[in-house]
């Protein structure tokens, strides 16, 4: 299990990886953490001919809050796990890290390498979906800006062009009374999830649910908003009946697919019963004035 | 074949080494400079054995390319101890308690462990074995070495005598 | 004097080799660098059957930095099938045997997903791999032999074409008549069970390195073997070499649990005959997924079983007929299925038993034991039987058991069928109620059963309690051997040949030596696993070393002892009764200045002049050895308390205790982590770990991420007490413990799990799944609406 033969990079700044992009296209290899590539290569199931080197760019690691919350694609997941600025304008990150594989993981791992690898089971794709997050991508081109919604495509496959870098995540200001919740089920702690739901919700001054994101990994190609469940929750009170049919509803939005830890109607009822959980969770006391 | 000149400290020590970028890190620590202690057990992340500190956090050796450690600072078990003959705390924790068995898995439980336990004068159970997720251990059912780590955290944070 | 009461036996003792562990200055066998040595890697079979019709090699072997690319064709006559290790045992009814073992290197045909084809030696490892790339094998697939069941069609495709049929062995072995007890009985359960167990996993692959010396015609092979005698032997034998030439050394080995005593791997017999070709060192280190490839592995057994009973819970007798994967090949014989056999008695009166078994060939991984070793799967089948027999009787689960116990006063206890050291099943010695008992009320079974449980219901958690016994035919024969020796520092050297894995070996044997000779602990060292320091033995397994190897030692021991106190007893001109051993001196009692060194003592037993006595051996050294005339059979009950999510199937274990009876204890730290990592490689077995071959006989299963090997979250903390019935057969007491904690978690997940949803359900299956939980909540509740 040793890596096929590759060139390196280590760029130094955004404008030397892209130079390497351009000039490689569909042979660079962007290495941002390596936690996944890394085993990729030791595997040989990939085999670029030149990996490019985000790690010594260090103006791709920084979070900022200046009204609109800014990660830097090579900002460590750790970082993210610790960081208070996060912890305070983003608590759904804070609660969802734990779930990220383990400390020595996270400790290379970074935001932007999870999100542009686009693992189906990963946490942090759902979690910049339930946050209505921004991408920012960069190449010789120009820079745009990326819905988190238009930017997972499927399995391993985003929005990014061959020569395009993710450089930031830009997460807007949570509105006051906005709730959170973080669910996943994994065979073992810090494996990939079978099934997992990351949601926002804000509750208007009358207790109606408003503005619901209900996000969903491991049970779908790639990470999902569930349209139909966030329909059902958009100006509902809450109530248990209510947290039960959106529970339901996510059903009609997802696409399991069936292996050897979860079938695909297994992972579809975990979705279910996540979901309703979450659901709980972020709704919390709302919940219990409205049976009452 | 490309190769690409690096500079490492490992253990307080500075090596320079010309290698080829495809050269895992946990290849270049044990047969590149001899430091066989750091053991691999997977080559694709999930075991810990190989784990080491990279600029003092732990960090898996199979998951990063020799190259990428250039300019960095590096501790393997062999720099744990404070000498030839006396053992860290944690390491005399894991012989107290008997929390290795084939010793194969220890080295990356110590490494996961050394910040930890810096860090935790008193843990819960539950985030000893939190900390320890990360590390595969099939002898020890883990207890003994959750004992360890408690004992260790006492010896590191025990009150100094007036 | 005896071995028990004292300073250093039966105490924690901390381990004389945990500071080089710690330190990484231990040597493992890939931290061996020799130099000029050159690294190996294999070309592998990606199909489960298929014909090989040509392999083109030419590129692979014009690459810069490969040495050497060898197939089938260029081994010559080296290439043979390797020997059936254990031969078929001496039972009365065994209508087939058919003995076939694999090959070094697949020549016409391959059998499994990973089996060896190509040989690639290169300047490192990591072009040895580039270099597989570019072989190319022209493969006609066959269709796999997947489900055993299927197998046994009469036109199922057959994985050896000339042994006419898959049936590896057909076994029969019966205990009274089980007529009898069908005759007899009022009440005849009758179920299906499948017991699955998977990959040993140990921490560190398999892998050899390999060195022939030409000018010293000698080679040195380090290995990762748990019997480095035997495979001394065996590779000298087929090398052509007198077994002086060849040194095999098992340094620290990272967890061995069985397969590591496999034997003849392909590799090992091949790096060893490749360094001897290009007079170079050659390494072959196992990756991770070759490990889950191609290190042999158990697999899964299907039981259909009955046990008649009395109305009142007494077994008349027990009717088992079951099938068991043994892989593409047979190298290890029938241990696995005769433990599975055997196992399946326990701790009980079985006055009649029938039990019958295919042995089943397949297009996957060889089988051979790994920890445990098919006991895991007799002890699911008996203990789920009585489960269910005693909800069908209306009994309480472990009145059931108790009344069927074997009394104390019943040993040794002939359970009349051969066992895995072909000599019928004797148990030694035993003494169950009082094992039960202790935990039931460590469990807290009657306040849970009356209490806790119902509260546990009312807040609307699923909580089940679980509790089984088992018993584990251990150190058993031939034989193990040992020598003692004073250096005239005062230290002592014991050398053996069996080989360790982590046990603690370096440290209980001390203990063993330290008792008799009154020498520190610290001050004793234990050579193992390197034939140049030890010349005979057999190797670590059955949860022998402490037994065989242990009482080998302290037979040595002794008579080193005896050695010291004659000639202490003329030197100082007292009887040899009036003489002690402490501290590394032997001394008058009483009268502790007039002692001598130990140490003075080896001297004045190597005289360099003058002559001695007619008879007398020099130096305070002794060899013994010890074959133990049947096993010691060790037991323990296991209970705990298991929390189900009915939603979604997953599982926490809230309590668990283990109550084990492993005869006379030699260092109880010890001994508990063998328990511990027993019990967690139980857990595995029972709820994570699976090893999964699609239709075609393609591993799903071949990384840690995909084989749920548990961590620290999902093994929960154990409570240890211990039964003492030392064995009467050994002069230590001991019983095995090395594979004790394994056996019986699986029936006892199925007992919590069944009682966590009060009986709604029936498990006859191992390993579950979430998913299966899920389901087996999910069909019950559809059944009642």
């Amino acid at each position: 299990m040793k890596p096929p033969p590759f060139e390196y990079v280590a760029a130094h700044s955004v404008e030397e990886a892209l130079d390497v992009l351009v000039t490689h296209g569909w042979d660079a290899k962007v290495l941002a953490g390596g936690q996944s590539l890394i085993p990729t290569l030791n595997f040989r199931l990939a085999a670029p001919a030149i990996l490019v080197d985000l790690n010594p760019v260090s103006e791709l690691a920084f979070i900022e809050a200046n009204g609109m919350l800014r990660i830097g694609a090579m900002t460590r997941q750790r970082t993210l796990e610790r960081d208070e600025t996060i912890a305070r304008l983003a608590p759904l990150i804070t609660a969802a890290m734990p779930h990220v594989a383990h400390p020595q993981i996270r400790t290379r791992g970074t935001i932007g390498g999870s999100l542009a690898h686009c693992d189906p089971a990963a946490e942090l794709p759902a979690v910049c979906l339930a946050l209505d997050a921004t991408l920012v991508a960069r190449s010789q081109r120009g820079e745009r800006a990326i819905p988190a919604r238009d930017f997972f495509f499927g399995l391993f496959s985003t929005a990014l062009e061959p020569d395009e870098l993710l450089t930031e995540i830009r997460i807007p200001p949570m509105p006051p009374n906005t709730r959170y919740a973080f669910r996943e089920v994994a065979r073992r702690h810090g494996d990939f999830a079978l099934a997992g739901v990351a949601l926002t919700l804000q509750l208007d001054e009358a207790g109606r649910i408003r503005a619901p994101r209900v996000a969903l990994f491991g049970v779908h190609d790639a990470a999902l908003l569930s349209e139909s469940a966030m329909r059902l929750l958009d100006g509902a009170a809450p109530s248990e009946a209510l947290v039960r049919e959106a529970a339901e509803a996510v059903a009609h939005d997802i696409e399991p697919s069936s292996d050897i830890h979860a079938s695909a109607a297994y992972r579809t009822h975990l979705a279910k019963v996540l979901t309703a959980r979450a659901l709980r969770d972020a709704l919390g006391d709302a919940l219990g004035h409205a049976t009452e | 074949m490309q190769k690409l000149s690096i500079e490492v400290t490992v253990n307080g020590t500075t090596y320079r080494r010309d290698v080829e970028p495809r050269l895992l890190l946990s290849d270049f620590l044990r047969h590149e400079l001899g430091l066989t202690g750091t053991h691999v057990g997977c080559e694709h992340g999930v075991c810990g054995a190989c784990t080491i500190l990279l600029d003092g956090e732990p960090v898996r050796s199979c998951l990063m390319l020799a190259v990428q450690a250039n300019g960095h600072t590096i501790t393997t078990v062999e720099g744990v101890a404070p000498n030839e003959t006396d053992l860290h705390p944690l390491q005399q924790a894991f012989r107290e308690t008997h929390a290795l068995q084939c010793g194969y898995c220890t080295p990356g439980f110590l490494m996961s462990l050394l910040p930890f336990v810096e860090t935790h004068p008193n843990p819960t159970d539950d985030e000893i074995r939190e900390a320890l997720a990360g590390n595969l251990c099939r002898c020890t059912g883990y207890q003994h070495i959750v004992e360890a780590v408690k004992l260790a955290c006492r010896l590191m944070h025990a009150p100094q005598d007036a | 004097m005896t071995a028990r009461e004292t300073r250093y036996f039966g105490k924690p003792v901390r381990r004389n080799e945990d500071p080089k562990l710690l330190t990484g200055r231990a040597l493992f066998v890939d931290d061996v660098d020799l130099p000029g040595m050159l690294h190996a890697a294999f070309y592998r079979s990606p199909y489960a059957h298929a014909r090989i019709r040509a392999i083109d090699v030419s590129a692979a072997k014009a690459m810069p930095g490969v040495v050497a690319v060898y197939t089938a064709e260029d081994l010559g006559d080296y290439w043979q099938p390797g020997p059936l290790l254990v031969p078929p045992p001496p039972v009365h009814k065994m209508p087939v045997f058919n003995k076939r073992t694999q090959v070094p290197l697949a020549k016409e045909k391959v059998r499994f997903v990973g089996e060896p084809i190509v040989l690639v030696v290169a300047e490192s490892r990591y072009i040895a791999e580039d270099a597989l790339e570019q072989i190319d094998v022209a493969f006609e697939p066959l269709p796999a032999v997947v489900d055993v069941e299927a197998a046994l069609a009469p036109d199922a495709p057959l994985v050896h074409e000339d042994a006419g049929t898959n049936i590896a062995a057909h076994v029969i072995q019966e205990k009274g008549n089980w007529e009898e007890a069908l005759a007899a009985a009022d009440v005849v359960i009758e179920r299906r069970f499948v017991y699955d167990h998977g990959h040993a996993a140990p921490m560190e692959t398999r892998g050899i390195v390999a060195h022939w010396d030409a000018r010293m015609q000698t080679l040195t092979v380090w290995d990762t073997t748990q019997a480095p005698i035997p495979i001394r032997n065996g590779l000298a034998g087929m090398l052509g070499l007198s077994e002086h030439q060849v040194r095999v050394i098992a340094p620290f080995i990272g967890g061995g649990f069985g397969p590591k005593i496999m034997m003849f791997y392909q590799e090992e017999v091949l790096i060893p005959w490749a360094s001897m070709q290009l007079a170079r060192p050659i390494k072959w280190i196992e990756d991770r997924r070759e490990n889950f490839l191609a290190m042999t592995q158990e697999r899964y057994q299907i039981h259909d079983a009955k046990i008649a009973l009395t109305r009142d819970g007494k077994i008349l007798g027990v009717w088992d007929s079951f099938l068991h994967d043994t892989g593409a090949y047979i190298p290890y014989g029938l241990t696995v299925p005769l433990n599975a056999q055997c196992t399946l008695l326990g701790p009980y009166v079985v006055p009649h038993y029938y039990s019958e078994f295919k042995a089943v060939f397949t297009t996957k991984a060889i089988v051979t034991p790994y920890r445990g070793a098919g006991r895991q799967h007799g002890v699911f089948v008996m203990e789920r039987l009585l489960d269910i027999a005693a909800r069908e009787l209306g009994l309480d689960r472990t009145e059931i058991r108790r009344k069927n116990f074997i009394p104390p006063d019943a040993f040794p206890w002939d359970n009349e069928i051969i066992y895995q050291d072909f000599a019928p099943l004797v148990y030694d010695s035993g003494n169950y109620e009082p094992a039960l008992d202790k935990a039931m009320e460590m469990i807290g079974y009657r306040r849970f059963l009356e209490e806790e449980k119902a509260r546990y219901r009312a807040e609307g958690r699923h909580v089940g309690l679980g509790i089984v016994a088992y018993v584990e035919g251990t150190g058993i024969g031939p034989y193990e051997g040992a020598r003692v020796q004073v250096q005239p520092n005062g230290k002592v050297i014991v050398a053996t040949g069996v080989g360790t894995q982590g046990q603690g070996h370096f440290t209980s044997f001390a203990q063993v030596v330290a008792e008799q000779l009154g020498v520190p602990v610290e001050d004793i060292t234990v050579v193992t696993g390197d034939t140049a320091e030890f010349h005979w033995g057999t190797g670590t397994f059955a949860s022998r070393g402490a037994v065989v190897a242990g009482s080998a030692i302290y037979e040595a021991a002794k008579a080193v002892r005896e050695k010291v106190l004659r000639m202490a007893s003329e030197e100082l001109e007292v009887s040899p009764d009036d003489l002690e051993l402490a501290d590394g001196n032997v001394f008058v009692r009483g009268a502790p200045d007039r002692a001598l060194r130990l140490g003075d003592l080896a001297i004045a037993a190597n005289p360099l002049r003058g002559a001695v006595a007619p008879d007398t051996e020099p130096g305070l050294e002794a060899t013994r050895y010890f074959g133990p005339p049947r096993g010691a059979t060790a037991s323990g009950v296991h209970a705990m308390l298991l929390e189900v999510d009915p939603e979604t199937g997953f599982v926490r274990i809230l309590k668990y205790v283990v109550v084990h009876d492993c005869g006379t204890v030699i260092n109880p730290l010890i001994v508990e982590g063998q328990i511990h990592g027993g019990v967690a490689q139980g857990i595995g077995n029972a709820f994570y770990e699976k090893i999964v071959y699609d239709e075609h006989g393609q591993l799903l299963t071949a990384s840690f991420m995909d084989y749920l090997v548990p961590t620290a979250m999902e093994v929960p903390p154990m409570e240890v007490a211990h039964v003492e019935t030392p064995s009467p057969w050994n002069p230590l007491g001991a019983k095995g413990v090395g594979e004790a904690g394994a056996i019986p978690v699986g029936p006892l997940f199925a007992q919590a799990l069944e009682d966590a949803f009060d009986n709604a359900f029936e498990v006859t299956e191992i390993p579950l799944s979430p998913q299966q939980v899920w389901a087996l909540v999910h069909g019950s509740k559809e059944k009642q609406s």
